[in-house]
């Protein structure tokens, strides 16, 4: 076990290296003169000899490699083509209310897909199973940026319960200071205690979660269902039935149990995508975080701070495989 | 031994009856007509649509922004162009996207995967680990990043998801190499003196082509989710092609007033996209010998 979670993270710091020459391999070699961009268009010859040193491209290729290593060794993005400030600040800035969002949207997914899911697979091809088997296969079939524009539609313009975007309403920036201590805003209000602030900002990411939501539950409930399926079908379910175990306790105490792996690893797995979704998501409830950053980032071209995000997302892909197969390997039935 | 290893073999079952099982489950029936549906509008979108001069840059400025109505089914859009005709035509659009993309991903994935899988040793391994690495990246943030590089075009976004793509069918072949390379007719072929590329191309890979064509055909709904999910970000169609991305992406700057701009496009991805996942669903119960119990 010990030796295999060692295996596994030395593996994992492969991969790493691999995604780091990859992302080295689109941002050096791919880019067509990338000093006019850092320079501009009307830049003289001397402008962009000195963009061209400034970005290090004077120097042959593994040169560049090897300064492009040491240089993510030390937390070092580059810096943006835009506003040439480094992209690991600005990522700082931005991370942590992405985060918050990720974080609430996936509590949500565990607390209504695994229920869904295994209500699901109890009544199979009841009515509610082929409702949430409908949902889920709905759930990941929107695209998400439409279902934040749809529920603005519904929810600002239709029936004007909730703010149309943002993270807080304009006169609380302005009338309050908004408490900064994690960079999380529930976190931060609940810390200090303004409960006012808290149920204002609770309105505001209300729905850009749901919408970030949508596609785990989907997949959470579907991946529980499948699971508790496939146990409920072994032949040791056959056995406890014939010892005369009512169905509530085998499932509850025998398939469930086993199922909570397979779901495990689905949900970390799933965070990937989740990811993703809410980078689109973000923009559209002009939510301050990474998809904001990236979608402006994106109508200017500005490679770095893309690429910056890109290893950024792989990293945190990396170490959520990692987790999952950390989880599966704790299971005593997996023989390493 | 041999004859428990052939009553153990899942049954191989006729068209006919997968036919059978499919129309059983309504839903799954209804996704495959009007798929079948969108297909046929998709290949005859400039004859069926009610405005064709409204696909390109037509301007009527008078009718612009017009809400639905009988002559413009989808409303109008700013320069007055019919929504409906755009929205019809965009199945085009989406549809050969989506094709395109897929097409090239199996196109890299199953030579590279039949190749380590049949090859094994240290081939393998670094296939392998290079799909590895490829897998790794959050998707669509790989194919964000190299069109950013690459330049904003839709046969840019195309390469780029294909590029991303590519790895889920390295995989899926080469379990199923593995597995080919022990049967006999390799073998036979093997003593009789044919060479190793021959064996891959000519024997094993048309051997296990099936299941990677049937997650192929799954994946389209999620490509095309995809491709319009870069369009949206103006990294896929240009203007003014009627791809669905980009209308969502143009009809924002006059959301939330002029709501039919964003909503009918949203919804021909939503319904193209469920479709192909409800048909797939269907697909996988019915290959899956575990789930059809009872």
């Amino acid at each position: 076990m010990f030796q295999y979670i060692v295996k596994r993270i030395f593996s994992s710091i492969l991969v790493l290296l691999g995604v780091v020459t990859i992302t080295f391999f689109i941002a050096r070699v791919l880019p067509s003169s990338p000093e006019v961009r850092w320079a501009g268009q009307r830049a003289t010859e001397e402008q962009l000899e000195a963009a061209r040193i400034e970005l290090g491209l004077d120097k042959s290729l593994p040169e560049q490699y090897v300064i492009y290593l040491r240089d993510l060794l030390r937390g070092n993005l580059g810096k943006s083509l835009n506003n040439h400030q480094p992209v690991t600040s600005e990522l700082r800035r931005y991370v942590p209310a992405t985060l918050e969002l990720v974080l609430l949207a996936f509590a949500l997914a565990v607390v209504i897909g695994i229920p869904l899911g295994i209500y699901s697979a109890k009544k199979k091809d009841r009515l509610l199973d082929h409702f949430s088997r409908f949902f889920s296969i709905g759930a990941v079939s929107l695209p998400t940026f439409w279902v934040a524009l749809f529920f603005q539609l519904i929810f600002y313009k239709g029936l004007n319960l909730l703010p149309i975007g943002g993270r807080i309403s304009v006169e609380a920036t302005i009338f309050e200071t908004v408490p900064q201590v994690t960079g999380m805003l529930l976190a931060d209000c609940l810390i200090t205690g303004r409960f006012g602030l808290f149920l204002d900002a609770l309105r505001h990411i209300i729905l850009p979660c749901i919408t970030v939501s949508l596609y785990p539950i989907g997949l959470v409930s579907r991946m529980t269902r499948s699971a508790l399926l496939e146990i409920l079908g072994e032949d040791y379910m056959t056995a406890g039935h014939s010892y005369g175990l009512s169905d509530t306790r085998m499932l509850w105490k025998y398939a469930l149990k086993n199922s909570l792996g397979t779901t495990a690893t689905d949900v970390a797995l799933s965070m990937g995508y989740t990811l993703t979704n809410t980078f689109l998501v973000e923009a559209i409830f002009s939510w301050p975080g990474i998809g904001s950053y990236i979608s402006s980032a994106v109508t200017t071209l500005d490679y770095p701070a893309i690429i910056g995000v890109t290893l950024f997302g792989a990293v945190c892909y990396i170490i959520l495989n990692l987790l999952a197969d950390i989880i599966i390997a704790s299971d005593p039935r997996v023989r390493l | 031994m041999n004859n428990f290893v052939q009553t153990m073999k899942p049954r191989i079952r006729s068209a006919r009856e997968s036919m059978y099982l499919l129309a059983r489950n309504k839903l799954s029936l209804a996704a495959l007509i009007l798929l079948l549906l969108l297909a046929a509008a998709a290949i005859l979108a400039p004859v069926i649509i009610p405005y064709p001069e409204d696909l390109a840059d037509a301007a009527h400025t008078d009718i612009s922004l017009q809400p639905p109505s009988a002559e413009h089914l989808m409303g109008t859009d700013e320069l007055g162009r019919d929504i409906f005709s755009r929205v019809i035509y965009g199945s085009r659009v989406s549809l050969t996207a989506a094709l395109a993309a897929v097409g090239l991903s199996l196109l890299i994935g199953v030579p590279l995967g039949a190749v380590a899988g049949s090859f094994g040793g240290w081939v393998d391994n670094v296939i392998m680990r290079i799909t590895d690495v490829f897998l790794s990246f959050p998707p669509l943030l790989l194919a964000i990043a190299m069109v950013v590089v690459l330049g904003s075009s839709l046969n840019n976004a195309v390469l780029a998801i294909a590029l991303s793509w590519w790895p889920w069918y390295t995989r899926l072949i080469r379990g199923q190499a593995i597995s080919m390379k022990e049967r006999k007719f390799v073998q036979a072929a093997e003593t009789i003196g044919t060479g190793r590329m021959k064996i891959i191309f000519r024997h094993i890979i048309p051997n296990c082509i099936s299941p990677v064509i049937v997650q192929a055909s799954m994946d389209i709904g999620g490509v095309i989710l995809t491709v319009a999910s870069l369009s949206f970000l103006s990294l896929g169609a240009q203007l003014p092609t009627p791809e669905w991305g980009l209308m969502i992406s143009m009809g924002r700057r006059f959301f939330p007033d002029s709501w039919w701009y964003c909503i009918f496009p949203g919804l021909a991805i939503f319904i193209t996209v469920l479709c192909f996942n409800l048909l797939g669903d269907a697909i996988r119960e019915i290959l899956d010998p575990k789930t059809r119990k009872n």
